[in-house]
Formats: C-alpha cells, structure tokens, sequence
C-alpha cells in the first residue's frame, strides 16, 4: 500500500473535475485527480455531437473536442491524476484531514488530503426504477450505455427502437440511431412537456421526422428472448394509463432516456445531508457540503443541462477548497438558507453567506412563460420569456446585492412570478 | 458421443443435486443435458431464496414434502459450507395481525413437533420487537421458526454443478430435449437439439417442463404442471431498516404468503404473488402493476417501514411448477425400464433439493437394483470465485500485487474486478457452458447487480468477454440475444455498397 499526501484529493476525472483540478492548481494548491476509467475526460469522450461550451469557450463545439481544450490545459499544468482508480472508501478523520482509499492496478493507494472535491457525475435512472413491467428480454438499454456502445465501440444495438422518456442523451441517441441506418419509431415521455433541451427536441427529433408522443408510458414490454414491442398507452392528469388507449409499437430495443441522478454513494456512506429535491448533498455557496473540506461538482452535485455548468462548479468547489486551506476551514458565520418558492423545484446552493458572488442554479416545476424570476428579500428581480423544467435557471447574484440583505434574516427565497 | 450411465434432464436445483449425490459413487457416468445456455435459469433462477424449517408441511398429508424438508434443511448447512454458497440462518417469523390468522399460524406449531421442527415457538409484543426491531405496528405476535436461512439459490446450483463436475459429472448445455429413446420397454437415452445421448438411467428433472418430459417417456400421461407465478420487488442494499429475520404473512391454501427478507446479498426482497397461469405460459416470467403493487401493499403489513419505491432497483418474476394436489412425483418406473421422473418439485424444492437427491438415489439403486460404491476420491468442497468485496484494503493489495487484474475494477455499484470476470469465464468454461452470457457472469459475480443494474458495467464486461473469447463486441450474448447486432462502419459499407452498386458494375 501506498501513502500519499495532497491538499486535494479530486474525485472524477470528467469535466468538473479536470476544471476542479485545473482551477485549485492555478490557485497554488496541490490536487491529484482520480479517476476510474482508463482516461480522463468522462463523458464527454462519448459525445460526438456539437452544443458544447456555448457559455464556457463562446464556441459551439462537440463533446470531444471541448474536454480536449480542458484536457491540454490540465497537461500543460502538470496536474497529477490516478487512471483506473476505483475510490473503495473516503474516511473523515478529523476537520482538516480526510482519506482517501484508492484501488488502481498498481495496488492500494491511500491518499490523505485536507479537501475532497466529488465529482464523480451521474448514473442513468434503469427500466425498474421507472416502473416499466412486462417481460425482462434482451435488447433494453440505458441511453447512455447505447451511446458508448455507439460511439465508442462503433456498435449499433438494435434496428427498430423505442425511447423511453425524452432526456437529453435520449435525444441525441434517436438522431445517432437515425445516422446509423437504424429506426427510431417514437420517443414516449409520460409528462405533457419534453424532459430535454429544446434545441435537441429540434435538431433531433423534428429535423428527422421522429415522433414524440407526450403524456404517453411504456406498459408493457413485450420478448421472450429480445424485445420484440412496447405496449404504449396515453396517460391522464395523475400520470395514470387511461384504459383503452393501448396500442403496440413493433421493435427490438428500448432505449430509457428517463433522466440522471446523482451518483454520491460514498458520499451518503460518510453521511453527508442530501437534498431530496436535487438528490445531490445540501452546499454551501463555495459548494462545500455539510461535511467541512468535502466539496461536490458537476452532476453529483445537480444534474446539469449543459456541461458548461458542469465545469464552473468544479471552478467554485476548487475556490472553495482553496479558502478551506487557507484557513483551516470556511471563515463564514452566518448562513441563510435558500428557500425554494413559487414554481421553483430545486435550487443549488441550498445556503448562503454573502461574502463573495453566488452562483444560482434553479429549475422550475412547471413550464411557465412572461416571467420574473425574483428574489423580493433582495429586491432582486429578471425578466424571462419562457421557464421549462429541463432548462436550468442560471444567475449570479454579487456580492454588493446580497450585502444589503439584514444581517439577522435566516433565509432568501427565490421564486418565479408571472408577469 | 458416449455412452452414460445416467442423464440428468436439467440443470437445475434438483437435477444439479442429483448430479452431485450420484457423483459420490463409482460407476456412475452421469451427464445433465439443460436447454438453457447455463444452469439454474429456470425455477431455481427466481424464488424467495428461503431454506424453509419444514413446519409447514403437513405430515398426513404430504409426507414426503414433510420429511425431506426438514431433512434438506440440515444438509445444506453442510452444503453450503462445502461447496462456500452465500447461506445466512437468520429464523423466520410468520407474522400475525388478528385472532384468524393467530389462530391458523399456531397449527403450525403442532406441524413443527409432527415433523421435529426445534424451537417452533409463538412470541409475542416485546419479545417479538426484540427479535425483529423492524416489524410492523399491526404485528400482533408470530410464529418463530429459527432454524429457517435464506440462500442465493441461483449461486447454489453454480456451486452444485461445479463440485459435481469437479467429481465427473458432464453437462450438456443448450440441449432441449426433443424425445426419450425407448426400446423394449427400457430407456436408451434421450434425443436433444445436440443429438442423440445414450444412458440406461434418464431421471427427469425438469423443472416447469417435467410433465411434458414424463409424456415423452410414456408415463403419467394425465400428469400435467401448471405454471405459478411470483411476482417480487427487490430493494437497494442502501436502505433502512432492513429486517433482520425472515419475515412472511401467514400462508393460505395456494401461497406460503409474502414474504420480506434481506438477501445474502444485502438487498431487501418482497414477494411473492401467487398466480396460476395457463398450462402453455411456461415461460411467461412477465410483471406486471397489479402484481408489485400487491407486493408492495402486502409487505407494508410485515415492516414498520417499507423502503420508498424510488429504491427500488429491480422487478421480476418467478415460475413454481405446482403439480396437481401440491404432490411430488417422484417415482422409478420399471415400464419403461430406468425412467425416472422428480417431477412438480414446488415449494419447498429448494429446500429439499440435497435430500431429494439422495432419496431419488436411493431410490434409482433400489429400483434398479444398482449397488453404489463410494468413490474414494470423491471430493466434497468447492471454492467460491476469490472476490474483493469485503476484504480489507491490504488483502486487496495483496491480491492486486499477484495479480493486477484484481487493481482493475469493471463493475462499480459491486467492486467487481476484472480479474473476478476472468475468474468466471473460466470456471463457466471448465463446466462446459458454450455462451458465455452476461446474465451467467451477472449470477456469479454480481456485475450489474447493484442500484445502477449495468448502464456502468456491462458494457465493461462485454469488452473482458469479448477479449477474452476473441469474438466480436457486438457478438457477446447478454441473455438469449447478442449485445449489438453489429458493428456501425460495417452496417454502413453495406449500406453504402447497396446505393453504388449499380455504379460499381
């Protein structure tokens, strides 16, 4: 077994955390990067379509080629990083010292550190957690197990396909199913509104003719030995199948495209407080949770549209865990609690101190259009034409605004108002 | 092909343990043929997992039922510890809410002394919160059995196969039998999809198609297995509370109620329903809400608090073969001369499988008049696949310093290393399955059995397959179906040929 010793341990080696590691290297400390896989750069590896860093690079750029920037840029840092290490266990030993125990093919490393930044992503909600019955043939997959089946093993999964809720990766999957020769016969998406982007409702389903049944459900599968067709039926107000309305889709794979949750075992593990609402743990503005020095980023803090987003969160977790050992821990004393108000249906950071510019990252709950997004103990207010529930509301709020907030008010409450 | 002494007809709980009981003895050429591309897929794949104390047989009624379920209960301690099959003996407590049902649940407490069941007890109130902190407010008292474990069946039969493999036994997979070879009134073997396979002894064990096997051979024609379903519920690992003995609602006349249990593997399982299907629907292992959702509204009787839906990771289906008024047929035919039929083993088969098969030796020799002979190198222990989960850090490092496939991790939820599906493939090999599926490597070393249930790992595992068989990616088999149906550059040169041919010419 090995010893080590950093000033953070960074926990994925995708997108948030490369900008984890880059940015707590720019700001002096020591990381070292862990990751599982066999190369850095997390999903992204797989995404061989365009709509990447928009916000971060103001280029429209594809998956690849945008962690390939970050990626130089980690390389041209001299950044440390650990492939094809598995993180077996984090152990919390005292308020400045954690570790981290690391499996690599190597052997055992453990690596001690005063701050942990998480970032190990997301994992895809599976068939049985979205309650589809039926049989249990072959030729079901996860939109994002096709899609590194597609495009990084250069494997087509099926010929005749039915997509299961209208995510993102779902989404981007029915074009690539399409370019590949295959059949996408529907997209089925329970809600009465599309789970994904609307740029990718467009560029992916419109622009190749590929219907998207709204407030429709899979209720049956149906293969003895691989798919062989869906049962589809229209569901009411309560998401409830109608009787009646059943009808059969031929086809011989379902690709679930039902959303991400954040992937924090071992965060839960080290008993961190998790935020039902974004199933990611309760942070701070410096996206520190409630275990002092452990910051999280990127989908395992909230499941991100883009991976922009993804990527200044690794940035703020590595400020933060730059004043976390400069310190010897965060110097704020009053925190405010951010609470969720009209038509808002999970916002991060969940708690507030005011000293530096916040970042918020909010989603809705229903679509909404003509809007203010407000924050009235602030009297902070900002138009919006439209809100959608899979499009993330994002603001900064500086420093000089919330300074202005009385010092003993426990909370601020962000919400959406109809014009 | 060879001749054998004995063909099995499949590979499951009661045909693996008869392999391996007929594998103590010399003489004993023994083969399974299984239709399936592995063992246990069948009844023995999905059940309660429950080694059952045997007070709930009734002895008058079905005596055979009564004695080789107490008897299979004592034997797999000894199997289990033999052969390293996950096995726990937590008690199980039948759990009672009003006077009927008390009523009813203390018959079986007579059955218990009838069949020498120890320690059956009726507990109550505090005593029974202390055994089980996590039961429910409505429990008013249960009936304690504590001699009642909980196994991983599908891992039982790997285990059983390989030791009796180990010790000569052969096994056939992928072999559907089509006909029993009957000449002069005597068996002479059995037509599979594989071929013709010659034996003296055919003993029918198979499973929710038994019935149509003994039609093959001639006997028990009005015989007739109708297929019941059971519908379970399976729960993250990473739950509270979980309970802690086997915990079940009192039995009615066509199910042994629902039970809730934590597996040996950590995960909380509910279930099941009780379903009579039509004769032909033997392979209908479909869900369905109605189902789960009495699953889920029968469990909350038993706990105090069930897991939210939401930890869910997995739904599936189970078919028992019950035969006609609940009775085993178990019986050595002289006409034809050397058939066998174990046939409608339902509940509790997986408890009396290791006495079932030495009853149905015992039986063969006697019939047969076959005098068994102890082999003196017969070898009783087999060593479970050598896995990191659990092992401390530095016996990890230990193995990771012999072996660096170990330092490599494939499957996340369940710290499987690369090295473990190495370790599979071949002991898969070794017993001589064809397909190397993903579902075998899943049922012996957990790939794809955790919370994310195989978006991280199985196309992890397919590449170590793939490697390691030398077949394309796309070919590996998950199931009963390849992974991909084939590689995007040559779907599209195909694609591509199709439009330019007429230019080409």
């Amino acid at each position: 077994m090995k010893f080590l010793k950093y000033d953070t341990v960074i926990i994925g080696g995708g997108p948030a955390g490369i900008a984890a590691a880059i940015k707590a290297t720019e700001l002096g400390l020591k990381p070292i990067l862990v990751e599982n896989r066999d190369l850095l750069g997390g999903i992204p590896l797989q995404c061989i379509h365009p709509g990447f860093g928009l916000h971060y690079f103001r280029e429209d750029l594809t998956g690849t080629q945008f962690i390939t920037r970050l990626l130089d840029k980690l390389e041209s840092l001299k950044v440390e990083y650990l492939l094809r290490a598995h993180v077996h266990s984090i152990e919390y030993i005292d308020y400045d010292k954690k570790l981290v125990n690391v499996i690599t093919p190597q052997g055992v490393m453990r690596i001690y550190a005063k701050t942990i930044i998480y970032a190990t992503g997301a994992r895809e909600r599976h068939i049985f957690e979205i309650g589809v019955v039926g049989d249990r043939p072959d030729g079901i997959y996860t939109a994002g197990e096709a899609q590194t089946l597609m495009d990084i093993y250069g494997v087509l999964p099926g010929k005749e396909i039915v997509i299961i809720g209208s995510g993102d990766v779902g989404l981007i999957m029915a074009r690539r199913f399409t370019l590949e020769g295959a059949k996408v016969k529907a997209v089925v998406e329970i809600l009465p509104y599309p789970g994904g982007l609307m740029r990718n409702i467009l560029q992916c389903l419109v622009d190749f003719n590929i219907p998207l049944l709204l407030q429709h459900t899979v209720v049956r599968i149906v293969g003895r030995k691989r798919v062989e067709k869906v049962v589809v039926a229209k569901v009411d107000e309560n998401l409830r199948p109608i009787d009646g309305t059943e009808f059969e889709i031929p086809c011989d794979t379902v690709v679930v495209s039902a959303g991400l949750r954040p992937n924090i075992d071992l965060l839960e593990k080290l008993g961190v407080v998790v935020d039902p609402s974004t199933g990611g743990p309760v942070v701070n503005e410096y996206l520190e949770t409630s275990i002092p020095g452990v910051f999280v980023a990127g989908n395992a803090l909230v499941i991100n549209d883009l991976v922009d987003y993804a990527v200044e969160q690794g940035e703020i977790a590595a400020e933060g865990a730059k004043v976390f050992v400069d310190n010897g821990g965060m110097p704020t004393k009053n925190w405010k609690y951010v609470k969720k108000g009209r038509n808002i249906r999970l916002v991060v950071p969940q708690m507030i101190g005011g000293e530096r510019d916040v970042v918020i990252y909010a989603r809705v709950a229903q679509p909404e259009r003509n809007v203010f997004v407000e924050i009235p103990e602030l009297n902070f207010r900002m138009f919006h034409f439209g809100v959608r529930p899979a499009e993330m509301i994002r603001f900064k709020i500086g420093r000089n605004i919330l300074n202005k907030i009385n010092e003993n008010a426990d909370k601020i409450t962000i919400q959406v108002k109809p014009r | 092909m060879k001749k054998f002494r004995v063909v099995i007809i499949g590979a499951g709980i009661v045909g693996a343990s008869i392999a391996r009981i007929l594998s103590m003895y010399e003489n004993f050429d023994v083969v399974i043929v299984e239709k399936e591309p592995d063992v246990g897929w069948g009844v023995s794949k999905a059940n309660t997992s429950i080694i059952h104390p045997g007070h709930e047989e009734d002895p008058n009624k079905y005596p055979l039922r009564a004695k080789l379920c107490v008897k299979g209960n004592q034997m797999w301690r000894t199997w289990a510890e033999e052969l390293e099959i996950p096995v726990k003996w937590p008690g199980e407590l039948m759990v009672f809410t009003n006077e009927d049902e008390e009523k009813q649940a203390r018959e079986y407490i007579k059955l218990a002394q009838l069949n020498g069941v120890p320690g059956v007890r009726v507990v109550y109130g505090e005593e029974l919160r202390f055994l089980e902190p996590s039961i429910g407010d409505d429990a008013k008292g249960a009936v304690y059995a504590p001699t009642a474990g909980v196994i991983s069946p599908f891992e039982a039969v790997i285990a059983i196969v390989e030791n009796a493999v180990e010790n000569g036994a052969k096994l056939l997979t992928e072999a559907e039998v089509t006909g029993i070879r009957v000449y002069n009134s005597t068996v002479k073997g059995v037509e599979t999809t594989q071929g013709f396979v010659e034996a003296d002894i055919v003993i029918n064990a198979a499973g929710l198609y038994a019935d149509k096997i003994s039609h093959l051979a001639g006997v028990e024609l009005d015989f007739y297995i109708r297929p019941r379903k059971g519908e379970y519920i399976l729960f993250d690992e990473n739950i509270e509370p979980k309970p802690l003995k086997i915990l079940h609602t009192v039995p009615t006349h066509i199910t042994k109620g629902v039970y809730a249990i934590t597996t040996v593997h950590g995960n909380v399982l509910i279930g099941p329903t009780a379903e009579d299907l039509p004769l032909e629907a033997r392979d209908d292992a479909s869900t369905s809400v109605k189902g789960l959702d009495y699953v889920y509204r029968e469990a909350t009787k038993l706990l105090k608090k069930l897991p939210p839906k939401s930890k869910i990771i997995r739904t599936f289906a189970g078919l028992r073969p019950e035969p006609p008024n609940g009775q085993w047929l178990i019986k050595a035919y002289s006409n034809p001369w050397g058939f066998v039929n174990v046939a409608g083993i339902r509940s509790p088969g997986l408890t009396a499988a290791p006495a079932i098969a030495e009853y149905v030796v015992e039986l063969v020799a006697n019939t047969y008049d076959v005098k068994l002979i102890r082999k003196g190198s017969w070898n009783p222990y087999r060593h479970d696949i050598t896995r990191l989960s659990g092992k401390s850090l530095s016996e990890i490092d230990d193995l990771i310093r012999k072996n660096p496939d170990y330092g490599e991790i494939v499957c996340y939820c369940k710290m499987v290393s690369k090295a473990e599906v190495l370790e599979a493939i071949d002991r898969m090999m070794k017993i001589g399955i064809k397909t190397i599926t993903l579902d075998g490597l899943k049922f012996r070393i957990y790939t794809g059995f955790g919370k994310c249930q195989g978006s991280f790992c199985r196309w992890r595992v397919a590449k170590v397959v793939s490697d390691k068989l030398s077949i394309p990616y796309y070919d590996v088999v998950v199931k009963k179906s390849s992974y991909g149906i084939g590689e995007i550059k040559i779907l599209w040169s195909k694609k591509v040929g199709e439009e330019n041919e007429v230019s080409k010419v």
